[in-house]
């Protein structure tokens, strides 16, 4: 792969004002890359920080501080109106595909929107024409016919307004597609459909995929890499593989053994996390997975772990990484 | 199996919902039992009629045109047609259920503890006190920390975690030979799915309770459930002990929906071996085999409703088995 990276993300922060002075750090000193073609899964626990850092990404949730270089150009602190010829290089695909569509709209309407706002190429206003043959293009890409464009929302089942959703995701040709727990509420045969979907779509017209999900075999099938992330902080990135298979935070291992696997075992070995994630407003002192952590020395209470390289394409914010000397 | 009687029996249980002039039919023709300290898992993606089927046992669906034939005892007590006041002795007491979301199965504006105590003084001539000792103890049991504290809070102070284990507390106190649990643990983190399930699982043990598990996910019936039923588009596709269908299922649809699972573990498939299509509306459903229009293998006889036959452990209803095609052995990447 040419490791080109298309955006980085530097010292990311986003912090929430609550009532009576408290602050909840939803993103504490996120760093990463993506690079052009990769998918990089994001996983992790409810509240651990993946929708709002892929939202961050995005610009569409304004960060309290950090850089986010998008294709060489630093856009953390760009004007909305600045940002626009921007956006439609990177787009987001949602959860709810319900809830993104306006119900009262055509799909074909709903899809064409992008095509009206943005200008083409050279900067032209695109002719009713062009739409046209654009809205029949992403159809067949998505696997929609042609005559789905004169309906509503509410005539679709779930995975087909995933495939709407995708449609005008990429209505703009766009490099980056952020893709927010696109298969969750989805029933497994038709996640199956909707994910190679995404492998497809990446392949032909060479996608770059922030994939956020909460299911570690989804992450797995279609990332190259993966970042695990805790309490607002990532704690472990790499090859997808490397992580998944031999996961050098505690963390990444716990969340592993915790996943239902279709098979049956008689004597099944797992290492239960007890508890619950703690809250954001106030994260444990030192590593923040020290309260749940099984490896919990006196040293996790009192040092944060910095994200170190293990040499294995993969970091690990670990003062006790499993199966790799520290 | 086991010489005991099954605590519920349900034969031939259909249901249908009156709509524009037609009856829709929802669940037809389901049939199974739940042994004593037995967890059966009933699964099946939306719509498969999942929890029509539990809620139907529970005498929650009264919606106007709705018909419901069929039977289904209960220790040897007709359930179906039973007096809403007869039934509302029974539910709490001997059968308790527990839903997906505990935020809306609680009331927000009492204590979790209150609940409790109201649940357990409406089934039992029990003093507060008394009650209340038994809500903290229940809790506890269910690894609430600090259960007495823990009882004096509101459903919205609590994790979701928390609420699911406080849900299962009220669900057991007065300690029920059935449990229905309707995806439990849906709503929640795996890392607490997984506290949950291993809760589920030590019920049968501490509390010598049956579970009614109804779930989409087959990992966790693998990794909870002694026997399953899956449901397809409002009919059993098959049933029979986990061991043996998750070694060698034996309708396509089962195969099919393992299949699609993508592995956790092992080689990445390039693509992940999806079925085409989707579960067909209750109107739209097939004469025959409801899954003929996504199966790999139909061919003439499929549009006759294949009945449901035992071969081997399984009861399976399909027409491959019987024409001597079965389905392959599951070959897994899953290492052990």
């Amino acid at each position: 792969m040419n490791a080109r990276p298309l955006l980085q993300a530097e010292h990311l922060r986003k912090e929430y004002k609550l009532p009576r002075g408290q602050t909840l750090r939803a993103l504490d000193d996120v760093s990463l890359t993506v690079m052009q073609g990769e998918t990089l899964g994001l996983v992790g626990e409810s509240g651990c920080g993946k929708s709002t850092l892929g939202r961050c990404l995005l610009r569409l949730t304004d960060l309290s501080s950090g850089d986010i270089v998008f294709e060489g150009r630093n856009i953390s602190a760009l004007s909305e109106r600045a940002l626009r010829p921007i956006r439609r290089r990177m787009q987001m695909v949602f959860q709810d595909s319900y809830a993104s569509l306006n119900p009262r709209r055509r799909i074909g309407d709903l899809i064409a929107e992008p095509l009206r706002v943005h200008p083409d190429n050279e900067g032209r206003k695109r002719s009713a024409a062009d739409i046209t043959a654009r809205l029949d293009e992403l159809m067949s890409l998505v696997g929609l016919p042609q005559s789905a464009l004169a309906r509503y929302p509410h005539e679709f089942s779930g995975g087909q307004r995933q495939r709407i959703n995708i449609a005008r995701a990429l209505a703009l040709s766009p490099q980056m597609v952020v893709a927010d727990e696109p298969v969750s509420a989805l029933d497994v045969s038709i996640q199956a459909q909707i994910v190679n979907l995404f492998t497809d779509l990446r392949e032909r017209l060479g996608l770059t995929y922030v994939f956020i999900a909460h299911d570690l075999a989804v992450v797995r099938q279609i990332s190259t890499r993966v970042a695990v992330m805790y309490l607002g902080a990532i704690v472990e990135i790499g090859d997808s593989d490397t992580v998944l298979h031999n996961p050098a935070h505690p963390y990444t291992a716990a969340l592993i053994s915790a996943v239902p696997e279709p098979v049956i075992r008689h004597d099944p070995q797992r290492s239960l996390l007890r508890g619950d994630v703690p809250s954001p407003v106030s994260p444990p002192s030192g590593c923040r997975f020290h309260t749940r952590c099984p490896q919990a020395q006196s040293r996790c209470s009192a040092e944060t772990p910095e994200l170190r390289d293990f040499g294995d394409a993969r970091q690990a914010a670990c003062h006790f990484p499993l199966g790799l000397s520290a | 199996m086991d010489a005991e009687a099954p605590i519920l029996e349900v034969r031939d249980l259909s249901v249908s919902f009156r709509s524009q002039g037609r009856d829709v039919p929802i669940v037809e023709n389901v049939s199974f039992a739940v042994g004593a300290r037995e967890i059966l898992g009933i699964v099946g993606e939306s719509g498969s009629g999942k929890s029509v089927t539990a809620m139907t046992i529970m005498g929650l669906i009264d919606a106007p045109g709705v018909r419901v034939t069929g039977s289904a005892l209960f220790r040897g007590q007709e359930l179906i047609g039973m007096p809403q006041k007869a039934l509302r002795r029974l539910r709490g007491r001997k059968i308790a259920m527990i839903f997906q979301d505990p935020m809306t199965a609680f009331t927000p504006v009492y204590t979790i503890g209150w609940q409790i105590d109201e649940q357990i003084r409406a089934h039992e001539k029990l003093g507060k006190a008394e009650a209340r000792s038994r809500t903290v103890r229940l809790l506890g049991d269910m690894g609430v920390p600090d259960p007495e504290r823990t009882a004096n809070r509101y459903p919205h102070q609590l994790s979701g975690g928390l609420r699911q284990r406080a849900m299962i507390a009220m669900a057991l106190s007065c300690n029920p030979a059935l449990l229905i649990a309707d995806e439990p643990t849906t709503a929640l983190d795996v890392t607490v799915q997984a506290q949950i399930l291993d809760l589920i699982r030590t019920l049968r043990a501490d509390y010598g309770s049956s579970v009614l598990l109804i779930t989409h996910d087959m990992g966790v019936v693998a990794e909870t459930c002694d026997r399953v039923m899956v449901l397809y588009s409002g009919r059993i596709a098959e049933r029979g002990p986990c061991d043996a269908i998750f070694a060698h299922p034996g309708h396509p649809y089962t195969a099919a929906l393992l299949d699609s699972i993508p592995p956790l573990t092992g080689p990445r498939p390039e693509r992940l071996p999806s079925i085409a299509g989707a579960p067909p509306p209750p109107l739209e459903r097939p004469v025959g085999c409801a899954f003929a229009p996504r199966c790999h293998f139909t061919h003439d006889t499929c549009h006759a409703l294949p009945p449901l036959q035992r071969y081997g452990q399984q009861d399976i209803a399909c027409v491959l088995p019987k024409e001597g095609r079965p389905m392959p052995p599951r070959v897994t990447e899953y290492a052990q």
